[in-house]
């Protein structure tokens, strides 16, 4: 007996992805058992549609995070929140200016975390501050251009993609979120920015000196990270109509908490 | 034979030289603002509102030279507060106030053990586990003192801003802190932390109690936070069981502005304390250069941003 559970603990401390599905599904039959009809299909897939503005977010956490030297990314809520007022105002629930937007929301997340990784690489600063303090200053600026009001529309189709089911009955961004899944996975596992990336983060010495640009590496990773917090914003719109300030905040920890249940985290 | 480095390589590497420098920078801005900046009264007043966050940022630091982090100290600040305002009211008279903040210190002490706890004894990730205890000790906060309100006896206060034995009572307490700091500094503890966070592996295999060593300086910052959060109704008068938050990310700042490296093991304690202060000051120039209150946050930021750039002209940590 104990020869069993001291098995299925290795094969479960092998196999984090295993572990996290077999702790959701215990969850989902708790939460069944508590509230019934929880464990719905309708339910399911609302579920996962507020989880994936989650795990798109969280997933650029984890890059932030494996590119090491006590990498983490508190400004996500901020570029998230920035992303998404200047989408709406750009967007104003006009259908035909979805996509340009689209574009605006990930430049504005790749730009801002590049000067988080900038301050990261370069002018060494610890991310934890270096990314507080961004957030500060981003939150400051919304504040003050937006009065500390709603503001911008999501046009019908974005909010159609997040909301109304699209292919197989579930929502476009979970499509959406299956296909980053998939891209990230093959971006680490086999393209040369991926091993590096991991290099970079299990030991940058070692990495310099094999000849990786380590700097480089490190703002193109929080650059990456910012897509996602672009893109996430660009979601968080199309789910609540408009947003205000401080409308994302609920994602910075979780984010974080999301890598690590996740099992990304290799320091502190 | 290896030449003596320079005094500018000195510099460099000494982790608390760029602190001293901010300092001097932000004191010199400071007074030009601020006409009467150094009257002896400013000056205590300036110290008095500072203190809170120096004591704070103190606790911080040892846990991050031990190589951990904590953010539920804010929280433990607004937890320690309410119960100091809630029993001295219900107690009543000074053997309330003194009951109050016994049991107010008693509660820090054990929100630091019980980090130290989950850290070092269970081994669950730092950031993540002060960030849920902060949650559950803040719900606790609420749960003694739903709102703002209640009062100390005027005494409290009154000795807070007033004078003991000839000196400013703010002064001795800046004075018991930093002898506080070189006392634990010199002390075989204070080796055994610098060592477990700078290669806990390395300390393990000296033979270091190495969990009791990081439960050890999660224990002091709960401390320190209580006794921050003492001073406080000192300031404010009352109990408020939110008022503790700011203090959280400030400590961390603090803390990284004094030379301390968040990866562990190097840093001088007291860089904490200018930290603290170099934090207390840019919001006094932010106050004083009459900056509109809704662009406030943003000054600060971009300030804070460029003293942290400005370490780039320092060695964070060797190697």
């Amino acid at each position: 007996m104990t020869d069993v559970m001291s098995r299925t603990r290795v094969l479960l401390a092998e196999n984090p992805v295993l572990a996290i599905v077999i702790g959701t599904l215990l969850m989902l039959a708790a939460d069944e058992a508590i509230a019934p009809g929880f464990a719905s299909a309708r339910q399911i897939s609302g579920q996962l549609t507020v989880a994936a503005i989650l795990g798109i977010v969280a997933a650029g956490q984890g890059l932030v995070i494996l590119s090491g030297r006590e990498g983490i990314d508190l400004s996500v809520a901020s570029v998230m929140s920035l992303a998404a007022l200047t989408v709406g105002n750009v967007m104003g629930g006009d259908n035909a200016l979805t996509l340009p937007a689209l574009g605006v929301s990930l430049a504005v997340g790749v730009s801002a975390r590049m000067f988080n990784g900038l301050g990261v690489a370069v002018l060494r600063i610890p991310p934890l501050v270096m990314t507080l303090r961004t957030a500060g200053v981003i939150t400051g600026l919304l504040v003050v251009l937006t009065q500390g009001q709603t503001s911008g529309a999501a046009s019908p189709l974005l909010q159609g993609f997040i909301g109304q089911p699209f292919l197989l009955g579930l929502p476009g961004i979970l499509w959406v979120w299956v296909v980053l899944i998939a891209g990230i996975h093959l971006m680490l596992t086999s393209t040369r920015f991926g091993f590096n990336l991991y290099a970079v983060g299990s030991n940058d010495l070692a990495a310099e000196l094999s000849g990786v640009r380590v700097r480089w590496t490190r703002i193109v990773t929080y650059g990456l990270s910012g897509l996602f917090s672009g893109f996430g914003g660009f979601c968080l719109l199309g789910y609540t109509g408009t947003v205000s300030v401080g409308a994302s905040e609920q994602y910075i920890l979780p984010s974080v908490i999301a890598v690590v249940i996740g099992r990304a985290w290799s320091w502190w | 034979m290896i030449a003596r480095p320079g005094l500018m390589t000195r510099l460099r590497r000494n982790p608390i030289s760029l602190a001293v420098a901010l300092l001097v920078v932000l004191i010199v801005v400071n007074a030009l603002l601020q006409r009467n900046f150094f009257k002896p009264g400013i000056m205590l007043s300036n110290l008095t509102t500072f203190l809170p966050l120096m004591m704070i940022a103190v606790g911080q630091a040892f846990v991050v030279k031990g190589g951990s982090i904590d953010l539920s100290l804010g929280a433990i600040v607004s937890l320690v507060n309410v119960v100091v305002v809630v029993i001295a009211e219900r107690v009543g008279g000074t053997g309330g106030v003194f009951m109050g903040m016994a049991a107010g210190v008693a509660a820090g002490l054990a929100c630091g053990l019980v980090n130290g706890i989950l850290i070092a004894g269970v081994r669950l990730q730092a950031i993540m586990t002060t960030f849920a205890t902060s949650i559950v000790i803040g719900g606790l906060a609420l749960r003694v003192l739903p709102q703002a309100g209640g009062a100390l006896p005027a005494a409290y206060y009154i000795t807070y801003g007033g004078w003991v034995v000839g000196l400013p009572f703010v002064l001795i307490v800046l004075g018991v802190l930093v002898g506080a700091i070189g006392w634990v500094g010199r002390s075989a503890f204070h080796t055994h932390l610098t060592a477990v966070g700078a290669n806990r592996q390395g300390a393990y295999q000296t033979g270091l109690p190495v969990a009791r060593i990081r439960i050890m300086s999660h224990v002091i910052a709960g401390g320190m936070a209580a006794v921050a959060a003492l001073w406080i109704p000192g300031v404010t008068g009352a109990g408020d069981p939110l008022m503790g938050q700011a203090f959280t990310l400030g400590s961390v700042s603090a803390v990284v502005l004094g030379g301390i490296a968040l990866s562990g093991g190097w840093g001088y304690v007291l860089g904490a304390v200018l930290g603290g202060a170099i934090l207390g000051f840019i919001n006094n120039i932010i106050f004083f250069a009459n900056i509109p209150y809704q662009f406030q946050s943003i000054v600060q930021g971009v300030i804070i941003l460029l003293a942290l750039a400005a370490g780039i002209f320092v060695s964070r940590k060797p190697g």
